[in-house]
């Protein structure tokens, strides 16, 4: 128990930090209010809201960064790229090639085989893990180098445009409800690997294979399979934020669509005190961290700063985090603490 | 006796045996010299012409002294993504100060190598010193990069500064690898004069990592990083180097990038850092440490250019074929040292 | 300058805490010209410790080191520093990097020239090796040679680098018998040319071997410092564990058989896997104790794991009960009534920073199934019984197993198996690296449970060891069964003998 608080704290902590600055620059920033969205249906805005909307991508992203940063000791950066093929995908069934924007096909149909698609990809990186023994990085660098071409060669490089309105509800607001959808979809993901992980052994065996893939074979388990699994899971996350993305736009742009989410998911990972080597790991940790990366994105907006600028930003902020969290420094300033300390005994 | 005998027999195997270095630069000049002939014998076109190599290198000279750095920090068990980000941030910060500040072209090249050195000290000392994962420190060097890019400059624009473009326009004649157009004239082949400071980075480096005990030392960490402390090296400073080497070639890489495009973007070298790893993977280094041969990450970038420029011309210039075709061969890469790798041991 | 006469290395008053544990307190430590000195203690006794601070691994917190030729106390911060004031060490654990050839291994982090000259490096290299009779080449990747050679690869670099002091930890407890004698012969010729040796074992018959001195360390303090002819080995033993000691001889009292029917558990014919054994026949019956012997290297570990199908079985029959079952892996072996503790501890056998409880429970909550975890309040009340039970020392049931000693993680490991209520257990190296009142507590707990009517299999490179345990004994010798002992055979002479092959051939 006592190392899931310590855990839990490092992102606790930044977002004290960020909520407390934003306080004392502009307490506005808190400001929640009800309005009216263009189709007339009430939302709630504001920046907590935009925060807890855009946070939620990346916390679903989380969930299976987290497994399979615990389970290979590695991260998939293809993600963003995975998400492009699972929108185009989307697209591709709701709409086809050339259609008039109606859709073809129930959008649960389209989401479900684009599940099946990200799986499938998934399951590639998995194949190359788990069977190849290629490090996580490097195996999925190989989908993060091909993920957009293979998206837009799958729409033959046209941007089908979704007309119905329905679509729009995954990345917005349903109507009636004034809270964005992701929210709810972040919450079902959470909810369902928090199911997971108590009814199962999920987390004991990702854990055990994490740690020592030998030992773990030795004790009946099968390494490849979980490792291959937990590519496999982020699979689905990456359909679900697939489905976010596109709902957003009602289209697709290939290049663009979720650039970068790979960092911020991993981001997310290391923030929530999880070992990028693997092992032990705390889902919620990481997905409080997705959700304040986002703080820290929003507020950076807030004061102005453009989106091609944001990262240096945010690099500076990391940078802080995890210097301050580094074992190095937190034993050297333990030592100083003692000599402080002796010194004022002396004195 | 029996055991002996045997010690012996595996000593005497293992002479025979290649060292894994050796084994996988092999299969990659293979693999690339195969890949060329073939083009030239079946796609003839420009791949007869000796200037279709040499533009290979022209356009790719600034990727191999970034990918050389590459390899110097994977080799000791590290990574290095923010080199992509690096070229980036110096192209745009020399062009702005060529053409806003009036600059010169030397002190261009200082500024060049000062933000390479600046970054090469920074994440070093973040990761040899305080032991921060080389990943996540250089994640947080490449957002840096990308984003000072921006703040420095954000339109893209051509520098017209006379020196530099004179400079850029430089172009170093091979003799007797001309050919004789169309018209009966005799066009000489060239190069520009980042590829020969990518030359001269590639055969300083190969020497210092084969000679010296400095690059003996970057085999060591990354091989064993507990074994090389207790072997007495000075695994914190090798490390620490490693990431300060990288970092000043990107730098190098940076201005050699510039050299070559002349103008300063937000969006130049995007993605270079994954060239430059699937560059050296190409050639034979293990993301794992330990194994890897400057000379086979040239030839790894050349093999990445080559498969690029055979896949175009031979009709498949949509966007998305290179993507594809250059995932395609690192995939064929990673699971051969894969293979090799597992049946070794 | 070391106050002591003829001594080379004097350590004083050396003080080391970590976190919780004060691992040194106080100790003194003193080395003298040419002699072979053993530095003793079970696990815990801050025998490493002692080591780690001499050689810069760890920074003490308090004491001098002073070293003969120094007129003041001397600060040894890295590995890099030892090994300038001529202090030269070999781990139990290769350090080496596999990745460089053996040259290189001998020879990186050396010397003030800033280049490699390969030809001279590689004669000099060879010569050494040669000289000492190694079989390796300077120019082979060390990858490629066998672990005991790299062992000695490790001991060639320390000899060459012209040391005053010279520290073997464990160094033996990868080597078989004629690469110890090897060993010792080096030892020896070192003593002879003034080099002060520390040797840390925990085989007794190699310290009366050939050492000179015994130093023996308790819970972090010096107990005392011997001369060899001065202490027999039961005062020894008594010293290191701080009290008279005749479990040795107890032991066999407990030796009650089981008595029931006798069928046989589990019976093998012509298995053979992949790690390069002779397809061997075996069985074991109910509530029988029966060991795997032979040198090491022979092949009996690969014997257990063929059975166990922890290698890739590629010929041959498993009979369980007299009923055939297939055995492909591990699962399925557990699924059978298997257990298998392996021999490399921290390699195969725990799970470094999953708790205790996790480590206890792990092999049954697979056997229970992906979807039927054991609710916190079972996983409690096993890891409760167990650490009672086999008396483990942890703090609390969620400390980290990689933060035990040694001896008590294998206690866990042994938990861990006990917990899946196995029919036949089998025990590979269960003693190797911890200390001796542990190793008599796993002997025992083996008897007791082959009482209950637990077929186990014990494997020791301690034979004696195994003559107290075993009522029956597989001998291999060159990855082949090459004979079986029971009851009168059983004896020190008689196994020595088979293994060897005496005459036979």
């Amino acid at each position: 128990m006592k190392v899931k608080n310590k855990q839990i704290f490092i992102p606790l902590a930044a977002l004290l930090l960020l909520a407390l600055f934003n306080l004392a620059m502009d307490p506005s920033f808190f400001k929640i209010s009800l309005g009216n969205n263009s189709a007339g249906d009430p939302v709630l805005t504001g920046y907590l809201m935009t925060i807890l909307d855009y946070g939620s991508e990346v916390a679903i992203l989380a969930i299976g960064m987290t497994l399979v940063t615990a389970a290979c000791g590695g991260q998939d950066i293809s993600v963003g790229a995975a998400v492009a093929i699972a929108g185009s995908v989307i697209l591709r069934v709701l709409v086809g090639q050339g259609g008039d924007g109606t859709l073809q096909a129930p959008i649960i149909v389209a989401f479900l085989i684009a599940c099946v698609v990200a799986m499938l990809f998934g399951a590639f990186n998995g194949v190359l893990v788990a069977i190849f023994n290629i490090q996580p990085m490097v195996a999925t660098l190989i989908l993060y180098t091909a993920g957009r071409s293979i998206a837009a060669w799958i729409n033959n490089n046209e941007l089908p445009i979704v007309t119905d309105q329905t679509f729009t509800y995954f990345g917005g607001f349903i109507p009636g409800i004034p809270v964005p959808t992701p929210f709810f979809l972040a919450v079902v993901c959470v909810v369902l690997i928090l199911l997971a992980l108590k009814f199962t052994n999920l987390g004991l065996y990702t854990q055990a294979v994490g740690i020592n893939a030998s030992s773990s074979r030795l004790n009946g388990l099968n390494p490849t399979f979980i490792k291959w699994l937990s590519f496999v899971i982020l699979g689905l996350c990456v359909a679900v934020v697939g489905l976010i993305k596109t709902s957003r736009l009602s289209t697709i742009n290939y290049s663009v669509i979720a650039k970068d989410i790979e960092m911020d998911a991993i981001l997310a990972v290391a923030l929530g005190g999880n070992a990028l080597s693997g092992g032990k790991f705390n889902i919620m940790a990481s997905i409080l961290g997705a959700y304040v990366i986002q703080f820290l994105t929003t507020t950076l907006y807030k004061f102005n700063v453009s989106s091609d600028a944001l990262p240096a930003y945010k690099a500076v902020v990391v940078i802080i985090l995890v210097v301050i969290s580094a074992p190095a420094v937190k034993d050297k300033l333990a030592a100083y603490g003692k000599k402080w300390k002796k010194q004022k005994e002396v004195g | 006796m029996a055991k002996k005998n045997t010690a012996a027999g595996n000593a005497a195997a293992g002479r025979k045996k290649l060292t894994e270095s050796n084994l996988l630069l092999l299969i990659t000049v293979v693999i690339f010299v195969v890949m060329y002939a073939g083009a030239m014998v079946f796609l003839q076109k420009g791949f007869l012409k000796p200037q279709t190599f040499f533009n290979i290198l022209n356009a790719n000279a600034a990727l191999i002294i970034t990918a050389c750095g590459m390899s110097l920090v994977m080799i000791t068990g590290g990574i290095d993504i923010s080199v992509g980000g690096v070229v980036a941030l110096v192209s745009m910060c020399c062009a702005v100060y060529l053409d806003y500040m009036g600059g010169n072209v030397f002190v261009s090249l200082l500024i060049a190598l000062g933000i390479g050195l600046a970054f090469g000290v920074v994440q070093g000392y973040l990761v040899a010193y305080l032991d921060i994962q080389p990943f996540i420190v250089s994640l947080a060097g490449m957002f840096f990069a990308r984003g000072m890019t921006t703040i420095v400059h954000t339109a893209p624009f051509n520098v017209e500064n006379e020196t530099f473009v004179a400079l850029k326009n430089t172009r170093i004649y091979v003799p007797g690898m001309g050919t004789v157009n169309k018209l009966g004239k005799y066009v000489p082949a060239y190069v520009e004069i980042g590829v020969i400071i990518a030359l001269l980075v590639v055969v300083v480096l190969f020497c210092a990592l084969k000679w010296t005990k400095a690059g003996r030392n970057f085999y060591a960490v990354g091989g064993n990083r507990q074994s090389a402390l207790m072997l007495g090296i000075n695994v914190k400073r090798t490390r620490f180097l490693a990431q300060l080497l990288c970092g000043v070639l990107a730098g190098i890489g940076g201005y050699v990038y510039f050299l070559h495009v002349g103008s300063g973007s937000a969006s130049h070298a995007s993605g270079m850092e994954m060239n430059a790893i699937a560059s050296s993977i190409i050639g034979g280094t293990l993301l794992t440490g330990g194994v890897g041969n400057i000379f086979g990450t040239f030839v790894g970038v050349l093999s990445l250019s080559t498969i690029q420029n055979i896949v175009s011309s031979i009709g498949l210039d949509q966007a998305w074929w290179t993507g594809i075709t250059v995932a395609a061969m690192l995939c064929i890469f990673l699971i051969i040292q894969s293979v090799i790798l597992r049946r070794r041991q | 300058m070391p106050v002591k006469e003829n001594a080379v290395l004097e350590m004083k008053n050396i003080h080391k805490s970590f976190p919780g544990v004060r691992a040194l307190d106080g100790v003194d430590f003193s080395l003298c010209e040419g002699e072979i000195h053993a530095l003793m203690g079970e696990n815990g006794a801050g025998k490493s410790t002692l080591i780690k601070v001499l050689t810069g691994v760890y920074e003490k917190d308090e004491g001098d080191i002073f070293l003969k030729g120094h007129d003041k106390a001397v600060a040894i911060r890295s590995p890099q520093d030892a090994q300038n004031l001529g202090i030269s060490t070999v781990y139990q654990e290769i350090t080496l990097c596999p990745n460089l050839t053996v040259a290189e291994n001998m020879y990186i982090g050396r010397g003030k020239s800033k280049l490699t000259k390969w030809r001279k490096m590689n004669a000099d290299a060879d010569r050494i090796l040669e000289n000492l009779g190694i079989p390796a080449k300077a120019n082979q990747q060390l990858s490629d040679c066998s672990i005991a050679v790299q062992q000695m690869v490790a001991i060639a670099r320390a000899v060459d680098m012209d040391c005053k002091v010279l520290i073997l930890d464990e160094p033996t407890s990868s080597l078989d018998e004629s690469e110890v004698e090897k060993l010792f012969g080096l030892m020896k010729d070192l003593r002879a040319r003034g080099v002060g040796i520390i040797f840390v074992t925990h085989f007794l018959d190699q310290v009366y071997e050939v050492c000179d001195k015994i130093t023996v360390l308790r819970d972090g303090r010096l107990v005392g410092e011997y001369v060899i002819e001065d202490l027999p080995r039961v005062k020894l033993v008594a010293k290191m564990l701080g009290k008279e000691l005749d479990d040795m001889e107890e032991i066999k009292d407990e030796n009650q058989m089981y008595k029931g029917p006798d069928e046989r558990v589990i019976e093998v014919e012509g298995l053979q896997s992949d790690a390069g054994i002779k397809p061997f026949d075996f069985y074991i019956k109910k509530g029988e104790v029966n060991g795997f012997t032979g040198l090491l290297g022979s092949g009996r570990s690969e014997c257990v794991r063929a059975i166990f199908a922890a290698d890739k079985v590629v010929a041959g029959t498993v009979k369980k009960n007299g009923k055939a079952v297939k055995i492909t892996k591990p699962l399925d072996a557990m699924k059978n009534g298997i257990a298998y503790l392996p021999e490399d501890r921290k390699r195969d056998g725990i799970v470094g920073d999953l708790s205790v409880r996790d480590n206890i429970i792990l092999a049954a909550q697979v056997l229970r199934g992906f979807f039927r975890p054991f609710s916190k309040a079972e996983a409690n009340k096993f890891a409760d019984e167990y650490i009672k039970l086999l008396e483990i020392k942890t703090a609390s049931a969620d400390t980290p197993i990689k933060s035990l000693s040694g001896g008590n993680q294998q206690k866990v490991i042994l938990a861990r198996w006990l917990l899946t209520h196995p029919e036949y257990l089998i025990l590979d190296e269960p003693t190797r690296g911890i200390d001796i009142g542990t190793k008599i507590e796993i002997q025992k707990l083996v008897l007791k449970l082959a009482s209950e009517g637990m077929s186990v299999t014990f494997i020791s490179s301690e034979t004696d060891e195994m003559l107290r345990t075993c009522s029956r004994l597989v001998v291999m010798r060159d990855r082949k069964v090459v004979g079986e002992l029971s009851k009168d055979e059983l004896t020190q002479s008689k196994v020595m003998e088979t293994i060897a092959g005496g005459g036979m051939e």
